[in-house]
């Protein structure tokens, strides 16, 4: 918007000395003296200069209007920061088979959410473990109870308040993807991440 | 000469193991042999040709036959002709004794004690005993020839209901049973059911594989059903949300009552001990997974038997003297077998394994008798089933085809239900581990988590 109306400003400008040129200048039939032209010169500076200060005040308008243009989207404007916020929040990680512990390319996504819980004091959050097929059914209560915990005591080691997350456990009863190969299965060994209350508008940490 | 010696030493291990595996077959065989299964050691017994008509008689013999054949304790000796050949036998009277007559010789009346079966005949056949079923009035009447003795060995009368009536099943295989009893002197498995669950609801089957019923009355997914030492009622777990509750449920009446416990936790694998006082589950806290006991007849009394902080402690089984709880522990990194006093003193390892090399197991079933726990472990990346042998604590691997899992014991401690999807999809199948004979219990996709009762001694449904 604001490179629009420099371009806007710009234009108009040229138009001026062109229209002043054209008007004001009549083409000579001859080549006038030297005289005539540090006259023409000075002219033509003082038209540049009115056009410029023209351009600066229609610049300056539109500036304030962006400005209370913007401030009218605020509301809009957070909530889109809110909604990207909250999918960094949601980023799941995932697990190597028959394990809980926090893989290390995870740890950058649990970060994210630690700095995001931190600049959204009021947020509290769930996390929910999940296994894929092949362990044994109700092992697997366990291990998504561990799946959880183990999220959950990575954001309070980071300086979390424990009283902020809940965990749950699905075992694998709720798959993502259903498949019955590896690709469906690591995207099944998971933690979700959801919010439970504060999360209408979250900030950028 | 040292490297010849430990040859041979590694050779005597390596057979030994593939010995005791005894599910090696491939699934399009149908039923499968075992290699120790020894058909000559099993006494023979054939079903006696119809004789005169009767109430649902056909249906009778069918159940029963079935029954026989399924306890995997009889030769089964099909007569050849099946029932167009009746050995000169003639039926007199609607009397239980004394209607059958000796080969070539005349009707003798039913007046007789005696029988005058042509014993030498079956003898010749390779029968060890003889069943008649009958019909006399309403009742049926089932007679068990031993044929060596050359005599009744016992005469079972049973008013049945009729065929249809939702308890008929149950009063022939109660039925079966006797006559089992009568041969052998130990009780059958043909009176039993099995719980299991598709699609997070209960049902039950017959061992046999008929009458599936929907028992489950929630709305939520249940899990983990587990029968209670009379058969009167079961336990589960019903699961929404992250969270289990244990809950209560008569078979007969199907009132569901939920266990009291805390209410907000994630409780599950819940286990009866014998004497249907006490209910063993796991619970599922920000300390990891622990087990418990509650009263269930006071519905007090929360106990927790074990702390793992580090490790996870589910899957409890009661011995059959209410002493021990066998179940599983991640103390040693994957999940093991363990096993502790009822109280949860004296923990200790209960199923061997190598550390590192051995995979994760779980879901004990303590044997009825006892004796063994069954269980499953991760063999090569997919499940097998194991036993354990309670006294020398050695393990033996049963399965091999496919992937099998969730073992559960029938009452008889030689039978187990489990699940497998040897077929190509997930299903119900019972193995018995004397013979190694497999078959399927039910043919349907996504049964998963069976429990076996015990004995039903009495239809549910007449029990006020």
């Amino acid at each position: 918007m604001k490179s629009v109306s420099l371009l806007l400003a710009l234009g108009l400008g040229a138009a001026v000395v062109a229209a002043a040129s054209c008007g004001k200048n009549p083409p000579p039939q001859n080549p006038g003296p030297v005289v005539d032209t540090a006259a023409e010169n000075q002219r033509m500076r003082d038209s540049i200069a009115a056009a410029q200060a023209e351009a600066e005040r229609q610049a300056a308008a539109e500036r304030e209007r962006i400005a209370r243009q913007r401030e009218a989207d605020s509301i809009a404007a957070l909530g889109r920061a809110s909604e990207e916020v909250r999918s960094t929040l949601a980023a799941m990680i995932h697990f190597d088979l028959d394990k809980s512990n926090i893989r290390s390319d995870d740890m950058g996504a649990l970060d994210q959410k630690v700095a995001i819980l931190q600049a959204n004091p009021e947020l509290k959050i769930r996390i929910g473990g999940h296994c894929d097929e092949r362990g044994s059914d109700e092992y697997n209560l366990a291990l998504g109870n561990r799946r959880a915990q183990a999220a959950k005591q990575y954001l309070v080691s980071h300086g979390i308040d424990a009283s902020r997350i809940e965990t749950q456990s699905w075992g694998e009863e709720k798959p993502l993807v259903d498949g019955h190969d590896e690709s469906a299965w690591s995207q099944n060994r998971r933690d979700e991440f959801e919010v439970t209350s504060g999360g209408d508008n979250l900030r950028r940490p | 000469m040292m490297e010849r010696v430990m040859a041979v030493a590694v050779l005597s291990i390596v057979p030994s193991f593939h010995l005791s595996a005894q599910d090696t077959s491939t699934i399009d065989r149908g039923v499968r042999i075992g290699i120790i299964y020894r058909p000559g050691v099993r006494p023979g017994l054939v079903l006696l040709p119809r004789t005169g008509g009767g109430m649902g008689l056909d249906s009778v013999r069918l159940i029963v036959a079935r029954d026989l054949d399924y306890s995997d304790r009889f030769e089964v000796i099909t007569l050849p002709g099946g029932d167009s050949i009746r050995f000169a036998t003639a039926p007199t009277s609607a009397r239980a004794t004394g209607r059958r007559t000796g080969s070539g010789t005349a009707a003798t009346g039913g007046a007789q004690s005696g029988s005058t079966l042509n014993y030498p005949l079956y003898q010749a056949l390779g029968a060890d005993f003889a069943l008649d079923i009958t019909a006399a009035g309403d009742t049926t009447v089932a007679t068990l020839h031993d044929i060596a003795a050359a005599s009744i060995r016992r005469t079972v009368r049973a008013k049945l209901p009729r065929p249809g009536d939702p308890d008929f099943r149950m009063a022939v295989h109660r039925l079966a049973d006797q006559a089992l009893q009568a041969a052998l002197g130990t009780p059958g498995i043909a009176a039993t059911r099995v719980l299991f669950v598709k699609d997070g609801k209960v049902y039950q089957i017959d061992q046999d594989g008929a009458d599936q019923k929907l028992v489950s009355s929630t709305d939520r997914k249940a899990m983990s059903p587990a029968w209670g030492a009379d058969g009167r009622q079961f336990a589960y777990m019903e699961f929404q949300a992250g969270k289990g509750w244990l809950y209560l449920q008569d078979m007969t009446t199907a009132k569901r009552t939920a266990v009291s416990t805390t209410g907000s936790a994630l409780d599950f694998t819940p286990a009866f001990s014998p004497d249907g006082q006490t209910l063993a589950f796991s619970r599922a806290t920000e300390e990891g997974t622990d087990l418990y006991t509650i009263n269930i007849k006071n519905n007090c009394c929360l106990r927790r038997l074990t702390v793992g902080r580090f490790s996870d402690n589910l899957s409890p089984t009661f011995s059959p003297d209410g002493q021990r709880i066998a179940f599983v522990s991640t103390r040693p990194g994957l999940p093991q077998i363990y096993v502790m006093a009822a109280d949860g003193t004296d923990q200790q390892l209960f199923a061997p394994f190598d550390y590192g090399v051995t995979g994760s197991s779980n879901a004990p079933e303590w044997s009825p008798d006892g004796q063994s726990v069954a269980f499953h472990r991760d063999v090569a990346g997919t499940l097998q089933v194991f036993v354990l042998d309670v006294r020398t604590r050695t393990v033996r691997q049963l399965t091999s085809v496919g992937r099998n899992e969730d073992p559960t014991w029938a009452p008889d401690s030689r039978h187990l239900a489990f699940v497998s999807d040897r077929s190509g999809y997930r299903q119900l199948w019972i193995i018995d581990l004397d013979t190694g004979r497999i078959r399927p219990l039910l043919q349907q996709s996504g049964a998963r988590l069976p429990a076996w009762s015990p004995r039903l001694t009495e239809a549910p449904s007449t029990t006020p």
